[in-house]
């Protein structure tokens, strides 16, 4: 497959799962786009007991109802779980790819997941929804394919990565290009792996993906383990605690590597190069229905972002619909305000079945 | 869908609108009109609505609305690009509502806009007698409730189109109990609860 980069990658393994069923006319078909650190298992409960990162939201009777829709989550190319990215062998040297993998984009990713709606045999997409980094998959479907897609839902999302958003990628990869194991990407052949670097890349992240409001209710300034100031360096506040497990668990699951590869991805995501403006990006996609989502306390994907798009959208004379929620819970809103986002995304989905008279199963 | 018997303002409204038009209605609150327009008149319609929970009710309402101030909402719209631009029983609360009405006559062909009337015989003689600051009939509001909203009157607006090189197409006035009042006859600013312009 080619790449942005003008770099080949070949042969390519994406995991992905579905649930519910397939109509007849393969007309309600909804793809779901993961964020940065998720993968293929968006619901239900996998073989050793994980519920799916999206099981809130995607189930029989929620907001994508499986007993409606046919559901297929994918695992992006330069991840870890189980698609093809830089800890997969290389088939040119038999060994991991580490730092010989491409440098792949979000539209590069977009392309590989075409391959898969074509192998599951579906022209048109019902809709493609995300969240964070999969809402730059979203919206890139609509600008690469539009032909392809009836409605897009991208949720705490950007149409290009910021500033201040390329900044925080950076220190998180920083953070593994210091670690001493992590020796050029690569540590695949032996046990010590860039843990500590990508663990402090991940609290980076989760710093970012709360708000001070958040952060005041969650963990206020409590001590974890202590009933008084040790006046030591030893984690003490709540605070920390949280910071250091969630580091900790990421680097169980998750390949320093890939962190790499993808933050990077989500750092080249600008939807309106090459193409002048972003309505100018957005030219052959007025016929798609858009549902935009911010949420107030968001502040890595601030509101503005999504009037950006919206703004865009409306432009082209695109039918689009644009909330932003009032929430707390800052970025990772779009995970957690379950309720409002089912009410949202159920009335919207259901238009979109009236609009194009869709039989459902 | 439509919640019954709609307000009679609205139907005011809604009996100017042509089938198949395409129609923004700014302020759309729950969207009611919207939806009676669309399932009486086979509108392709669009809102703008601040609040929440409205914004909300417009999406189970299976209408499509954007969430932001009059501003936001209509800078993005191109030149002409609907046939009607509604604003009903908003004009009192905008912050800026010469701006907002000529760029309601720059993407639509025509605007319709309502509002109540605080030229009403009520409101005169509750100042006049009482020393109090009228509520007009039709949004009794006091002075201290939010949101704040700016009293006008009937003549206000006809004066300001004049002004404003706004012609007034066609007028439809409300009495209290929402009679209509016959356009024919005088003092419109007197009797009007609410008023209905369509201007270009």
């Amino acid at each position: 497959m080619p790449l942005d980069s003008g770099e080949t990658l070949g042969p390519i393994t994406l995991a992905y799962e579905t649930y519910g069923t397939l109509n007849a006319e393969r007309s309600n078909a909804i793809l779901i786009c993961h964020a940065l650190s998720g993968d293929a298992h968006a619901a239900g409960l996998s073989p050793d007991g994980k519920v799916g990162w999206w099981d809130d939201c995607i189930g029989p009777g929620k907001a994508f109802d499986t007993n409606k829709y046919f559901v297929v989550c994918s695992n992006v190319i330069g991840g870890c779980q189980g698609s093809t990215g830089p800890s997969s062998i290389n088939p040119r040297t038999g060994k991991p790819y580490a730092l010989g993998f491409p440098v792949i984009t979000i539209a590069d990713m977009v392309r590989a997941q075409r391959h898969l709606i074509d192998h599951l045999g579906i022209e048109k997409l019902l809709a493609v929804a995300g969240g964070s980094m999969g809402g730059m998959q979203v919206l890139q479907w609509t600008v690469s394919c539009p032909e392809r897609v009836r409605a897009a839902l991208p949720l705490a999302t950007t149409a290009r990565h910021s500033p201040m958003l390329i900044a925080f990628s950076e220190v998180g990869r920083q953070a593994i290009f210091a670690d001493p194991n992590w020796r050029g990407g690569n540590y695949y052949d032996d046990g010590a792996r860039p843990n500590t670097g990508l663990a402090l890349a991940r609290m980076i992240g989760h710093i970012t993906y709360l708000s001070e409001e958040s952060m005041h209710q969650k963990f206020g300034r409590r001590l974890q383990g202590r009933e008084n100031y040790g006046y030591d360096f030893c984690t003490e506040f709540a605070v920390e605690s949280y910071l250091h497990y969630k580091g900790n668990r990421f680097t169980e699951r998750f390949d320093a590597n890939s962190y790499l590869y993808i933050t990077k991805a989500m750092d080249y995501f600008d939807l309106a190069n090459g193409h002048g403006s972003l309505a100018q990006a957005f030219a052959r996609s007025a016929e798609i229905m858009y549902l935009v989502v911010s949420f107030t306390s968001d502040w890595l994907y601030p509101s503005y972002h999504s009037k950006e798009l919206v703004s865009a959208l409306t432009a082209v004379g695109a039918d689009v619909t644009y909330c932003n929620l009032q929430s707390t819970w800052g970025h990772d809103a779009f995970l957690l305000e379950v309720e409002t986002m089912t009410r949202l995304i159920a009335d919207f989905l259901e238009r979109v079945v009236a609009h194009h008279h869709i039989l459902l199963p | 869908m439509t919640q019954f018997p709609l307000r009679p303002d609205l139907l005011a409204i809604a009996e100017l609108v042509s089938p198949g038009e395409k129609v923004l209605d700014l302020g759309c609150g729950d969207g009611t009109l919207l939806r009676y327009l669309i399932d009486t008149r086979q509108i392709v319609g669009r809102g703008v609505e601040l609040d929440e929970a409205n914004v909300l009710a417009c999406v189970r309402k299976g209408l499509s609305v954007r969430q932001g101030n009059l501003d936001e909402g209509l800078r993005d719209y191109p030149d002409q690009s609907f046939d009607t631009v509604i604003l009903s029983q908003t004009l009192p609360y905008l912050d800026n509502p010469a701006f907002i009405i000529c760029e309601m006559l720059r993407v639509g062909q025509r605007a319709l806009i309502s509002f109540a009337n605080w030229g009403h015989w009520r409101c005169r003689l509750e100042l006049l007698l009482h020393g109090r600051m009228p509520q007009a009939p039709a949004l009794p509001q006091a002075w201290d409730a939010a949101p704040r909203a700016r009293p006008l009157t009937v003549r206000d607006f006809i004066e300001f189109c004049a002004r404003e090189h706004i012609t007034i197409t066609r007028s439809i006035y409300l009495g209290e109990a929402d009679r209509r009042l016959r356009a024919a006859r005088l003092g419109e600013n007197i009797r009007a609860a609410v008023a209905i312009f369509e201007v270009r």
